[in-house]
């Protein structure tokens, strides 16, 4: 595994050096996974392109109403956070190809803001496999967007965080340059997560479209942005179970505003803050 | 896999090159294409100046010319700074420190950068007024700077976005910098610039130009006035989050004009206004739309005061007025608090000549004696103003003159009230004043004060020639 990284790190020096023509490349329409080096699950079984305009695919996805009372977390969704989500287009909606997902700031049921989390659950779910997904994010202070999973709690029989959470990215608004991704388990919950961030030197999240994926498999999850593999983690690195060996996980994609963990908007965060997502794509390893 | 990975890696590179060819195909460049040849180094300052020639150095108007030197004994991670010594208020070589920083000869090409960056640290915590770059002392076309930077005593990273680097192909402004002493009581400190240089940073997002700090304004204006927007700024955020704003010379906005036949738009921004009507001013920069805008309103052709007779400068003390040498006053408006309301001063400027309004008028002063020499009058026989009422006169209105002498010491006061018979709607109106006629002005040697009071039952006004003569 470590030879492994030792690749990456070289392929991603002759990127940089090659920078310009990457980004003519990009331009040109390529398929983006000849640029991928996480190529080991390659067979690809379940994708939303976003190319149907309006509400999300109801074969795929569905909505976290609320502001989370009513609900296992109970409201602020176990964090503190400020937003009433809502299926509401203004919130939520497919245009020129890419989902939006809409953080405003607005009285509504009780709440300052609102916004919208989509999910898999009960619609795809699979174990092991690669998840990835091609977003630009929102930025600003108290803005917490996230692509990430969750085990599937067995009709409510088990809870978290013994189902396991997966988070492929995570960013707060007020750094930009900078993304996280995350395990959380029992022993290692919530600011106990198994955590690494990826920070970019001379870009931005905000400004463009990123690829943000891991590669799933039997005992590690590798991290990666772009071409970048940035960490892995195994049951080595865990102080508690391993839970990801255990069943099926469903997707989350989902703009919080405020919470614990990146604090509360401010006067200067501008709103409405967009997250565009181009595509979620699954593949499974050709193997399994 | 490795090395089926390096081979994907080595495609990638070739079908780039491939790209690069095919555009360059399709737009091929004309015989008459000269390519710059302007320098892009990104360097100013880092142990010593680079690139700037031997003559660079400019200091402003009125500021300590020897406040800027190159410090040998310290630096960021050098052992090499510029030093700034802000000298104290009352320095009699220069109460602040300001220069330009000119690069001798031709421009930079500074198309390549996104901000300009620096070190810096002071000799105690400090807000430095201004800071920026694209100040020439020639057109200053693409002047950007940040106000009330806070330096503190240990070095950090300061940067400066660029509002539109695509405009700075030939830049001769690398820096500028302004910093006195309002905050420090008068008394002067020491700061350090080090590492100075554009940088393509590429973490500086989110530009938000804005005008008038996003609001809509209005205002009036007359044939033949010219102006700009006056405040502008763009904000960028950082990878730090913290969002920084830059206030940028006209010249980086693409102005619009929604009637170009009323206010026309020429090179740098300006605003012309030609014809009647009804114009609003909006800008992109760098193809963001910024919010807020002018909407000027024009009256027509503006009817000036007539012009005062020609006068020996000796039988004349002009307060305010293009015809003559007007003394020094303190202001055209004290904006006396609590209860005055009247707004406006000498903020009217039309074909060569400055005219006041004033609007919400109750009362209000022209100040001759806090810090300049109040007007000895001894001499003179006659008070004269030409005053233009902007509204219907009812009968009731007036406009009662005070002239005060010795303000704050042993005061004398005369008046002379103008009855609304006397006014004209619209219209100029010249008063020619015996000094005998100011009831109980019984001194005039120290005269500091000339007071226009209607007590609101006239709010707008225009005021020109104010001056006392000798008949």
């Amino acid at each position: 595994m470590i030879k492994k990284n030792k690749q990456i790190m070289r392929i991603k020096t002759m990127l940089l050096v090659s920078f310009t023509f990457a980004a003519v490349f990009m331009i040109s329409g390529c398929e983006t996974d000849e640029t991928q080096t996480v190529a080991t699950f390659t067979e690809l079984v379940m994708s939303d392109e976003f190319d149907t305009e309006g509400a999300p695919n109801n074969a795929i996805w569905n909505f976290d109403i609320g502001n989370g009372e009513g609900t296992a977390a109970g409201p602020g969704w176990g964090n503190g956070e400020l937003q009433y989500y809502t299926d509401r287009a203004e919130n939520v909606t497919v245009q020129n190809g890419v989902l939006i997902i809409t953080a405003k700031e607005e009285q509504f049921n009780g709440s300052n803001y609102t916004s919208a989390k989509l999910l898999t659950k009960g619609k795809f779910e699979q174990t092991y496999g690669r998840f990835e997904a091609r977003i630009k994010l929102p930025w600003g202070q108290g803005i917490w967007p996230a692509f990430w999973l969750l085990g599937d709690d067995a009709n409510g029989s088990e809870v978290w965080p013994d189902i396991g959470e997966i988070d492929i990215m995570e960013y707060i608004g007020s750094h930009p340059t900078k993304v996280f991704g995350t395990v959380h388990g029992p022993g290692y919950s919530g600011a106990e997560g198994i955590t690494k961030s990826f920070e970019l030197k001379d870009d931005r999240f905000d400004t463009g479209f990123h690829i943000f994926g891991i590669e799933w498999g039997p005992d590690y999850i590798n991290y990666y942005v772009d071409d970048v593999l940035y960490n892995q983690i195994t049951p080595e690195d865990v102080p508690g179970e391993w839970v990801f060996n255990r069943g099926p996980f469903y997707i989350i994609l989902n703009v919080a505003v405020g919470g614990a963990l990146p604090g509360s908007p401010n006067a200067e965060t501008v709103f409405p803050q967009n997250m565009l997502v181009d595509y979620v794509r699954v593949y499974k390893n050709s193997y399994n | 896999m490795k090395n089926r990975r390096f081979i994907y890696t080595k495609i990638t590179f070739l079908l780039g090159l491939v790209f690069i060819i095919n555009v360059s195909c399709e737009r091929e460049l004309s015989d008459e294409v000269e390519f710059a040849t302007n320098s892009a180094a990104g360097e100013i300052f880092t142990d010593s100046p680079i690139g700037l020639g031997t003559n660079f150095y400019f200091p402003f108007l009125g500021s300590k010319a020897t406040a800027w030197t190159v410090d040998d004994s310290q630096g960021y991670e050098s052992q090499s700074s510029m030093r700034f010594d802000v000298p104290n208020a009352n320095d009699p070589e220069g109460s602040y420190a300001g220069a330009i920083f000119r690069t001798d000869g031709a421009g930079r090409d500074l198309t390549g950068y996104d901000a300009l960056t620096f070190w810096a640290k002071a000799s105690q915590g400090v807000v430095i007024g201004q800071l920026g770059f694209g100040q020439d002392f020639l057109d200053n076309k693409y002047q950007a700077h940040i106000e009330n930077v806070s330096f503190s005593t240990n070095w950090v990273k300061y940067v400066i976005p660029i509002p539109d680097a695509a405009k700075l192909f030939e830049e001769r402004g690398m820096f500028w910098y302004s910093a006195g002493t309002q905050d420090t009581g008068g008394l002067g400190y020491t700061f350090w610039i080090d590492e100075l240089k554009f940088e393509k940073l590429g973490t500086i997002g989110q530009p938000r130009p804005a005008l008038y700090d996003g609001e809509d304004i209005e205002a009036q204006s007359f044939v033949g006035t010219d102006g700009e927007v006056n405040i502008r700024s763009v904000t960028f955020n950082l990878a730090s989050g913290e969002n920084v704003s830059v206030v940028p010379a006209p010249s980086y906005f693409d102005w619009t004009s929604s009637e170009p036949s009323v206010v026309s738009i020429g090179d740098f921004g300006k605003l012309s206004v030609i014809g009647s009507g009804m114009a609003v001013i909006t800008a992109t920069l760098a193809g963001v739309e910024a919010p807020g805008s002018l909407t000027i309103e024009v009256l027509g052709a503006f009817e000036a005061a007539p012009t005062p007779p020609a006068r020996d400068s000796g039988d004349v003390i002009s307060v305010f007025s293009n015809a003559y040498t007007d003394v020094s006053v303190d202001y055209y408006n004290g904006y006396f608090a609590p209860f005055q309301t009247t707004q406006g001063q000498n903020d009217i400027f039309i074909n060569g000549d400055n005219v006041i309004n004033y609007t919400d008028l109750n009362f209000v002063g022209i100040g001759t004696f806090v810090d300049v020499a109040p007007v000895n009058a001894n001499d003179m026989t006659h008070f004269y103003v030409d005053i233009n009422v902007r509204e219907a006169i009812q009968s009731g209105d007036f406009i009662r003159l005070e002239l005060i002498n010795n303000v704050g010491g042993t005061e004398t006061k005369g008046t002379y009230t103008i009855d609304s018979s006397q006014l004209l709607e619209e219209e100029w109106v010249s008063f020619d004043i015996p000094l005998d006629d100011f009831s109980g002005l019984t001194v005039r040697n120290q005269l500091g004060l000339i007071f226009f009071i209607s007590d609101a039952t006239i709010s707008n006004i225009y005021v020109d020639n104010v001056y006392y003569y000798k008949e």
